[in-house]
């Protein structure tokens, strides 16, 4: 019986709070905090969706350059389980074989590279081929037919062979069907590339080419949605045994891994300042809530409505806001979503996967976290305002709508930050950042308060009443000088900042970076190479010298790939370096730790390494490397480790030595050059003179990362609309959160005689000066987040920019103070006595 | 009864040894100038505010033996308010600020008996409207309407005609004692204006917080 009358009074309660929901909401007093939460959820919904989708696309793109978005490689033939596992989980699949092996034409005969592939290959990216020498590429969409090779321009030319002529291949020939000019994998792992050949896997066994002993890499490939390719992956990292290993784009490119990784911390970044100014915006509009519903919970306690009353009639209503904002922000943000695959469609090469059911979850649950941070306090607050307060007025105003009820709010959305980051350090930058900005912005508000005071008695009415009203609502100045220099900052940096960190980011790869590498250059050929280009109007490229050896020992100890878990360090270790010698280091490469070497150096055991192998290897400053080079042994410490951009594509090394220290073993030089598609025929005349040279386009993949560069700016870009959307949220909210107060002062005033003359110009001096203090806090704040951001998170160089400062100071005075007047107009036209009736 | 407010130096004695009894459905002014401690008995009367000494007892119920929901309890369901500067929630209509204390009680004919009062106070034309587009009198009235509509046994009034006019005032103070005759509430009223005091049966005089007349007739 009790339960059933406890029943009915909640329900009459949720009815209740609804009612008054309703009524609140008609007079427009919730409007503010919805549409925060709404634009909150909205960006950050479109931003999980669109991080999810175009990541997701983004992986595949990157995985046409592997051929597929996941390879299992192995020495052995693989066992059954990978494919049946892959196909299980849905997934394509289809496999290779690779190996080098002699092909013959007539008396030549040349080391190939040879792939045997079954039918499926490639499953993701594109083989291009021409059936006659002068013939259009096309796309075949199959394989060789058994009998057939394609081979690739190299190897026709080394052979003097053309298209029909048949090829010797172990105990087998082949009819030479196509000339490969792209296909996938070529890109990977370029330094140990011969010319290629394509065949059948049918007739693998017929050429009799594998047996033990040979070097043989066996492939799998799979591809397809990506939480099956996940979950491949998960079960491929735990099957693989000795000699196996999964490789996907990541391993295989350092420059595809880091492109990538810098446009999943730019849609980072957009989403965390959407989340950021999305929560000022809340905490502001919860603020309003609260000082406007301090009078009617004063009064409905004095109508009897008890302390539980009054905190479930609000949290009803709270969560019914949330409940409908948050949905109404998921709606905007899937509809938003997929106008930005319209947007991306014509540069998004692979079709969007399927929005899931993850961003919407992920939307609502943000929008009800930053709700109940910061919402909370307040109705725990007005809980316990007093009901004298209907008597008077100047009690109860909460101690809660100090800065102290920030905390919950501030620590959740801290929280969603750093969830949302997804990466703790970019999380953490920004949050200091912001924290940082916060702290010193008040102090340095309370500081000029406190000298603006006395500059009042020689200056005129304006300036002194302006100042005076400042001071007396300190804690709302600050709060209001804070709040818009968030939104300022924010603003700048999603404008003049993000412009130049993608402009620096689209810098690093310039359109001339290098397309081409010529490989195996013999010490002899350098100066007729350099003449060669010389006479075609090339400028030479420098010639990098390049020894190869394998890593021996640790400081004395022998190394061997069992000692090591990972797999890249026991493959690194299993095979030989390119090591190579220079004097002045290279300009993209930054020392980390230890000294680059000085002249004294010359000749003397040393040697310097890239950071990323050095924690591979787990090598320190000062470890003693023994490497077998030709079959001699060579020790060297090392005296620096440097930080390499290996997006350039300018030629680096793993492992540097001074001059003098690797010159007596047999030595061949590497360049890159940027060559225009239209004198790539200079490179046929070149390796017509020089046949040994190999030469290694990497035009496809170099085009591949612009373009993927440019997909993810325009993304981003579009992404930062929501951010900007909310960043003017906070700055309406921050003017219109006042207001009443100001409202209140003017009627005053008038009533006291002021003319609105007067008024406006006390007003106009009020905003002017939190204008430009929050101006300045903003250009503070975002040249402070930009430089980390910069230096410490996107690897990018960052200068100073004066706009940023200009337009802080500019647009945070004449902005405020022109938004501030609007809505101050009203306050001005308003009789005073129909305020004092409004506000009594 | 007393009540002090500590200050920086010595507490502030606001009101002192102030002890008085009310009889069921008598109407009492309390009268005194500025700062003489009217409002605050009135707020402690009405257990809005706690005393620092003594107790209230409204009808053997000790009200500050009582939490502070208790006393809010109390006030629903047997206290009504008038105050000097209306105290309707802006964002609610006429007619929503009447049936608030009805809806709080649960009250299923909260709309109906709110319409029903407002009709008694005159403003059946106004229902829709929003205390914004009233003028002060009709504000006042929307109040009383709202202060009787829970048939209150005790009404405190706090200088309800301070912010009206003289014959809005009148008005006003002849809707609330006809009101107040037809239901038998006693009527407690603050206020420094003697014509609206002489109306009371009951005039208690405070000054410097502490009783100095008490006259009826």
């Amino acid at each position: 019986m009790s339960a059933a009358r406890a029943g009915a009074g909640a329900l009459a309660m949720i009815a209740l709070a609804m009612r008054l929901l309703a009524r609140d909401w008609r007079a427009g007093e919730q409007r503010l905090l919805a549409l925060s939460i709404a634009v909150a959820v909205a960006g950050v919904t479109t931003v999980a969706f669109f991080a999810d989708r175009v990541g997701r696309s983004l992986t595949s793109e990157a995985g046409q350059l592997l051929g597929a978005d996941l390879v299992v490689v192995s020495d052995q033939p693989l066992d059954a389980k990978f494919e049946a596992t892959a196909r299980g989980l849905g997934l394509a699949v289809t496999a290779a074989v690779r190996f080098p092996s002699m092909a013959q034409f007539g008396d030549g005969a040349v080391l190939a590279e040879v792939k045997a592939v079954q039918a499926g290959y490639p499953l993701r990216g594109k083989l291009r081929i021409r059936t006659t020498g002068s013939g259009r590429d096309f796309e075949p969409h199959a394989v060789p037919e058994p009998g057939e090779a394609w081979i690739d321009e190299r190897l026709l030319r080394r052979l003097g062979m053309r298209v029909g002529e048949r090829i010797g291949l172990g105990d087998r020939e082949f009819t030479v069907a196509a000339i490969v000019s792209e296909e996938p994998e070529s890109s990977a792992g370029f330094f140990n590339l011969g010319p290629r050949l394509m065949m059948n896997a049918a007739d693998l066994p017929s050429t009799g080419l594998i047996q033990t002993g040979s070097r043989v890499s066996y492939r799998l490939f799979v591809a397809g949605a990506a939480p099956a390719v996940a979950s491949f992956r998960n079960f491929a990292g735990k099957a693989v045994g000795a000699g196996q290993r999964v490789e996907d784009i990541r391993d295989a490119r350092p420059e595809i891994r880091s492109a990538l990784e810098r446009a999943e911390r730019f849609l980072g970044l957009a989403a965390l300042m959407t989340v950021i100014l999305a929560g000022v915006a809340v905490a502001l509009g919860a603020r309003r809530y609260l000082q406007r519903h301090l009078d009617a919970c004063a009064i409905m306690r004095c109508l009897g409505a008890g302390q539980r009353t009054i905190l479930a009639l609000h949290a009803l209503q709270f969560a019914a806001i949330g409940l409908a904002a948050s949905a109404a922000g998921c709606v905007a943000g899937f509809a938003c979503q997929f106008a930005l695959a319209a947007v991306l469609a014509p540069i998004v090469a692979v079709s969007l996967p399927a929005p899931g059911w993850g961003p919407p979850a992920y939307g609502m649950a943000t929008g009800f976290v930053m709700l109940l941070g910061f919402a909370l306090p307040p109705v725990i607050a007005l809980r316990k305002v007093p009901a004298l307060r209907v008597l008077r007025r100047d009690l109860g105003a909460p101690d809660s709508a100090g800065l102290s009820a920030y905390a919950l709010g501030t620590a959740a959305v801290a929280g969603l930050v750093l969830w949302q980051a997804r990466d703790m350090k970019l999380g953490l930058y920004v949050l200091g950042g912001i924290a940082g900005t916060a702290a010193l912005c008040t102090a340095l508000t309370l500081l000029l308060l406190k000298m603006l005071a006395g500059t009042g008695r020689g200056a005129g009415f304006n300036w002194r009443f302006g100042v005076a009203n400042l001071r007396r609502h300190r804690a709302g100045s600050i709060l209001q000088v804070l709040a818009l220099a968030l939104g300022l900052m924010a603003l700048i940096l999603l404008t003049l900042v993000r412009g130049e960190l993608l402009e620096n980011w689209r810098r690093s790869l310039p359109p001339d970076a290098p397309n081409r590498f010529l490989v195996a250059i013999q010490p002899d050929q350098r100066e007729a190479i350099a003449r060669f280009f010389e006479s075609e109007g090339v400028a030479a490229p420098a010639m990098f010298p390049m020894v190869r050896g394998r890593l021996v020992s640790i400081n004395g100890r022998p190394v061997s790939p069992r000692d090591y878990a990972d797999d890249r360090a026991r493959r690194l270790v299993s095979r030989e370096f390119n090591l190579s010698w220079a004097r002045t280091m290279q300009p993209d490469n930054v020392v980390v730790a230890g000294r680059w070497f000085g002249d004294a150096d010359a000749g003397k055991p040393v040697l310097s390494m890239e950071e990323g192998i050095a924690a591979t290897l787990g090598v320190k400053l000062g470890d003693e490397l023994g490497y077998d080079i030709a079959g001699s042994r060579v020790a060297a410490t090392v005296t620096s480790l440097r930080k390499v951009e290996w997006d350039t594509f300018r030629v680096n090394f793993f492992v540097v030595a001074p001059p003098g220290v690797l010159e007596k073993f047999p030595a061949s030089y590497v360049t890159s050059l940027h060559l225009p598609a239209a004198r790539s025929a200079l490179l046929d005349r070149l390796v017509l003179r020089f046949p040994n040279l190999v030469v290694i386009d990497v035009a496809a993949i170099l085009g591949q990362i612009q373009r993927m560069m440019d997909q993810v700016v325009r993304a981003i870009e579009f992404v930062f609309l929501f951010s900007v959307a909310a960043g003017v949220l906070v700055l309406y909210a921050a003017i219109a959160g006042t207001q009443d107060e100001r409202r209140f002062d003017a009627a005053v005033m008038r009533s006291l005689g002021a003319s609105a003359r007067q008024l406006r110009a006390v007003q106009a001096v009020e905003f002017a000066l939190i204008g430009a203090l929050a101006g300045l806090f903003a250009a503070l704040g975002a040249t402070a987040v930009g430089y980390f951001l910069a230096s410490r998170v996107l690897n990018l160089p960052y200068s100073l920019d004066p706009r940023v400062w200009l337009a802080g100071l500019v647009v945070g005075c004449a902005g405020v103070t022109a938004a501030g007047m609007l809505g101050a107009g009203k306050a001005l036209r308003t009789p005073p006595a129909e305020v004092f009736r409004a506000t009594s | 009864m007393g009540r002090q407010v500590s200050t920086g130096d010595a507490p502030l004695v606001i009101l002192q040894d102030v002890s008085l009894e009310i009889r069921r459905g008598e109407a009492v002014a309390i009268v005194g100038a500025s700062g003489s401690g009217k409002t605050t008995l009135l707020a402690l009367l009405a257990g809005l505010d706690v005393p620092s000494a003594g107790a209230v007892h409204i009808d053997g119920t000790d009200l500050f033996a009582l939490d502070e929901d208790g006393r809010a309890r109390l006030r629903r369901s047997r206290v009504g308010f008038v105050f000097q500067s209306f105290q309707l929630l802006p964002a609610l209509t006429a007619l929503e600020n009447v049936m608030l204390p009805l809806e709080l009680a649960g009250r299923a004919d909260a709309r109906e008996r709110a319409a029903g009062w407002l009709e008694k106070v005159g403003l059946q034309a106004r229902l829709a409207h929003y205390p914004r587009q009233l003028s002060g009198g009709e504000q006042q009235r929307v109040a009383i309407a709202r202060a009787f509509c829970t048939d209150p046994q005790l009404l405190f009034a706090d200088e309800p005609t301070g912010n009206l006019d003289s014959a809005t005032g009148e008005e006003i103070a002849t809707l609330m004692f006809g009101l107040n005759a037809v239901a038998g509430t006693t009527l407690l009223l603050v206020t420094h204006d003697e014509r609206l005091a002489r109306r009371c049966g009951r005039r208690i005089g405070l000054a410097a917080g502490r009783l100095v007349s008490d006259e009826r007739g």
